[in-house]
């Protein structure tokens, strides 16, 4: 086994995910039979080799920084599961 | 023969020829839909309404005498993770069921000034991670050729929805296979340009270096005219890429005399079935008789594409899909502070293969083993990408089968995520190099459709178009619409 229980219930916390036993312990092992299926990957000799994150030379990709028109406020909110005075309303964050 | 089993180019002229009204056209695919629809679920959202209000506008034009394009009052499906402004967009997840876009995509913008009428909303697996459509909080949809199979995925709504004879074209998303593999499936034609031809503003994002958006059609001609519609430099999208788009269309008949055909001996592994072997090698005894140049290459990073593919996409996604913290949109699970807040909100709406790969790319990416799994499938990638340069010093396009088999029982791989995985296995290299691809039919094996695949140079669509049209057109798979479940 190359991730644990504990690994997975790790990794919700960080994905932000509830996990329940029966279903970290679900997913614990399918995971791994992913982990072990690219385990092929290390039989690959990638030494000097560059990664690719993007197959297109592009970068750094500039407009002029004019106003736009953008997003009416209305609109901006319309999906809002909840909001107040124009503002999303969200549970509180600071203590005290 | 019903004007729902026509072509965008057959339409196109009786609608020139004043033959028929674009409104008669809407009425027919509509009623298509009200009689398969319960059997297919191809459809998220039908918008008649506006369907025929945008085909009452054509037909006023036509009525002017005015000039109208190749796609005005011919009715389209679009997957449901392309934004339509006013129309929700579900991406086949409870996260954004109640989802209604303030905006379009560049690419609704750009079908809309073709004056082309938009019938709904497809059926997707959710986020577009899945290859059957069952991933879908909102149901399966089923393969029109027989519905106990699946439609593949995850544009398997869109892909139905033609088959069937419910929308005249549709668009899809294809991240590593999601186009090509339903239209195989499903027995339509499917295109994914080469990464930044078509802009992804305005669609729902699943592995931002993968995804492009594509026409699903009847035939390879469609096909084409589609992509004229939506291909294109887009300052909305800073991926997209600074290069004309040519008429699609201009080269499709010019054939394949001396055209260089490279069939890599990787794609031909003992796990493809007998039907889609056959059918491959019928497809280069076509080609051969036309006068092509069958030319056998070797791939040799091709078996390690999937692995590098599931790692840079779930990683991809597990970035993108933060996004869903139920603050600014979608669902919003309740929770006494924000940290229970976010959990509650993403447990509920996500789906189950969701939360798997979102799980599998923050693991990827975690300290420790970033390294191991992330950079390594990066550095994987780029010799995924030199193994197709080199190939492409040698041939004009590339023919392999699309999928390893046809299509599979609903249900029998849904417990399995490494099985269905592997159904992705012939189409994910082509994503990790960004290169165009296209599956076209090939007939039918025990009855369900079998395709094959051309793949292309960067940018060069329209050689693989021109292919996969000299083998439609020597082949008896011409706009055929499935039976969609009628005995």
């Amino acid at each position: 086994m190359k991730i644990t229980r504990k690994d997975v219930e790790h990794v919700a916390l960080l994905s932000r995910l509830e996990m329940g036993e029966a279903e970290s312990e679900k997913f614990t092992g399918q995971l791994n039979a992913i982990l072990d299926y690219v385990e092929v990957l290390n039989k690959v000799d990638t030494t000097g080799i560059e990664p690719t994150a993007h197959v297109l030379p592009l970068k750094n990709i500039m407009r002029p920084d004019e106003t736009r028109p953008s997003l009416p406020r209305d609109l901006a909110l319309a999906n809002a599961p909840e909001q107040e005075d124009g503002y999303f309303k969200v549970p509180k964050i600071m203590e005290g | 023969m019903s004007l729902y089993a026509k072509t965008i180019r057959e339409l196109n002229d009786k609608l020139k020829q004043k033959e028929i009204s674009a409104v008669e056209i809407v009425e027919a695919a509509l009623r298509r839909i009200d009689a398969v629809e319960t059997r297919i679920g191809a459809f998220r959202t039908v918008t008649s309404d506006s369907a025929l209000a945008q085909a009452k506008a054509v037909d006023a034009k036509i009525g002017r005498g005015e000039p109208i394009s190749p796609l005005a009052g011919i009715p389209g499906a679009i997957k449901d993770n392309i934004c339509t402004f006013g129309v929700p967009t579900t991406c086949g997840s409870k996260i954004l069921a109640q989802f209604v876009p303030p905006y379009n995509a560049t690419v609704m913008d750009r079908l809309a000034a073709k004056d082309a009428v938009i019938i709904g909303k497809t059926n997707m697996d959710e986020f577009a991670m899945g290859s059957s459509t069952e991933n879908s909080a909102f149901g399966t949809t089923r393969n029109p050729w027989h519905t106990a199979y699946v439609p593949g995925g995850s544009s398997g709504g869109s892909a139905a929805a033609v088959a069937a004879g419910e929308a005249i074209w549709a668009l899809g998303s294809d991240t590593g296979g999601s186009i090509r593999q339903p239209a195989a499936y499903c027995g339509v034609v499917g295109l994914k340009p080469t990464y930044g031809r078509v802009s992804r503003y305005g669609l729902v994002a699943y592995a931002s270096s993968l995804d492009q958006i594509g026409p699903i059609t009847r035939d390879v001609t469609d096909c084409a005219l589609v992509l004229n519609a939506i291909a294109g430099y887009d300052p909305q999208d800073s991926t997209s890429v600074k290069a004309d788009a040519p008429d699609f269309t201009a080269a499709l008949a010019a054939g394949v005399k001396g055209l260089k055909v490279g069939i890599p001996r990787e794609y031909f592994s003992p796990g493809l079935s007998d039907n889609v072997r056959a059918a491959a090698q019928d497809a280069i005894k076509r080609l051969t008789a036309q006068g092509a140049e069958i030319i056998e290459v070797s791939m040799p990073h091709t078996e390690y594409a999937l692995s590098a593919y599931y790692l840079i996409a779930t990683a991809e996604a597990s970035s993108n899909l933060a996004r869903y913290d139920g603050v600014g949109y979608g669902h919003r699970g309740s929770g006494n502070d924000i940290i229970a807040m976010y959990k509650k909100t993403r447990t509920e709406g996500f789906g189950e293969e969701v939360r798997r790969r979102i799980m599998l790319g923050t693991y990827a990416l975690s300290s420790g083993y970033y390294d191991a799994y992330y950079l390594k499938a990066l550095k994987v990638r780029t010799l995924v990408k030199r193994d197709f340069d080199r190939a492409f010093e040698q041939v004009d396009v590339l023919l392999t089968p699309t999928t390893p088999t046809q299509a599979f029982r609903v249900g029998e791989k849904v417990n399995d995520p490494l099985a269905m995985y592997l159904e992705d296995v012939l189409t994910v290299p082509i994503n990790l190099a960004g290169i165009p691809a296209i599956s076209v039919p090939c007939g039918l094996a025990d009855g369900m459709p079998v395709g094959v695949q051309f793949i292309g140079k960067p940018l060069d669509e329209a050689t693989i178009l021109r292919a996969a049209y000299a083998l439609e057109q020597s082949g008896e798979w011409q706009n055929r619409i499935a039976p969609a479940g009628e005995v």
